[in-house]
């Protein structure tokens, strides 16, 4: 029992330590990593506290969808915060 | 420009202040509680309905036109992406993941892709047995395509098989309602027969449902990647 209370609040304080890392790190592709961390975390809580169809979801929307959604926002904007991105201008249809 | 944001937040106080008058005299659900609702769905869901995950019940057969409202949302969010993201037929070239993988990853993708979409067919087949459902194992389904997405340059997906797949499976949704209807007496009511409790076919309408909502959710997201994958400034 001892251990199970432990093992809660280790992976809490990894959520928190995530969270933290992804707030502060000014590289979005290693912020969106450590998001995707979070939900990994949630997902393995979840499944600690019995409820395994929530850590499915969770498992799959949060640590692979939203990751590479982010992940294709990043790479075709820009990389590190601060930054701006300009548009290029359209293309315009060859006619 | 003041004026105009001061009237704003007085608007929406004085309509706050009126909806919750409004919902703090209703009595929605109160005799429920005190009851104590848990003990009807714990109690009734493995003896009359015979389906061993009280929440899939819950899910689809209690709660089955919020589910029916669920999908609704979801298929107006990707709809709502690919008509921002779309840019037509001929640029479906050019896709964001510009080479393929190395051999090591190209052939891990193939090992692992069917047994990815087995375990996603897996969880929304049997989601009247064991955690999960048709959420769940669609988004399984839609990680395996992401994977062979991400692996092969070239691989491709027919937007038009995904959107055929994904209009027969609300179909089905919707008439599965509408034969509720007919045959129960209200919209999506349970009118096939229950069977025993722990077999595959049992539980009514909930496993033609969720292989439905899988079928949806898998057709739907996978398009989603897809098209955000193709989009390319």
């Amino acid at each position: 029992m001892i251990f199970y209370i432990v093992l809660i609040f280790f992976l809490l304080l990894l959520m928190i330590g995530a969270a933290v890392y992804s707030i502060v790190q000014k590289d979005l592709l290693y912020a969106v990593i450590g998001t995707g961390l979070i939900s990994l975390v949630l997902s393995i809580l979840f499944l600690l506290l019995q409820a395994p169809d929530v850590a499915l979801t969770e498992a799959a929307i949060g640590v692979a969808l939203t990751t590479i959604i982010f992940i294709i926002t990043i790479r075709n904007t820009v990389r590190t915060e601060g930054e701006t991105y300009t548009a290029k201008p359209l293309k315009k249809d060859a006619k | 420009m003041k004026m105009k944001k001061i009237l704003v937040i007085s608007l929406l106080a004085v309509f706050g202040v009126y909806l919750a008058e409004a919902l703090f005299q209703l009595d929605f659900g109160r005799q429920f509680f005190q009851q104590g609702v848990k003990d009807f769905y714990l109690v009734t869901t493995p003896t009359k309905l015979q389906v061993a995950n009280v929440v899939t019940a819950i899910v689809v057969n209690f709660r089955g036109f919020d589910t029916l409202g669920e999908v609704t949302v979801l298929f107006l969010a990707t709809t709502a992406m690919a008509s921002v993201l779309y840019k037509g037929r001929h640029q479906l070239g050019e896709r964001a993941v510009l080479f393929s993988g190395s051999r090591i990853v190209t052939t891990g993708s193939q090992l692992l892709f069917p047994a990815i979409i087995l375990l996603g067919a897996y969880v929304f087949i049997h989601g009247h047995l064991t955690p999960g459902g048709g959420f769940q194992g669609g988004v399984i389904i839609a990680t395996g395509f992401l994977l062979m997405l991400m692996a092969y340059a070239d691989y491709s997906v027919s937007h038009i098989a995904l959107s055929v797949v994904e209009s027969l499976a609300g179909i089905t949704f919707a008439t599965i309602g509408l034969f509720g209807m007919v045959y129960g007496g209200s919209f999506l009511a349970d009118f096939l027969p229950n069977g025993t409790l722990n077999n595959l076919l049992s539980g009514g309408v909930i496993p033609i449902i969720y292989i439905a909502v899988g079928f949806k959710v898998g057709a739907e997201l996978t398009g989603l990647i897809y098209t955000a994958l193709n989009e390319k400034d």
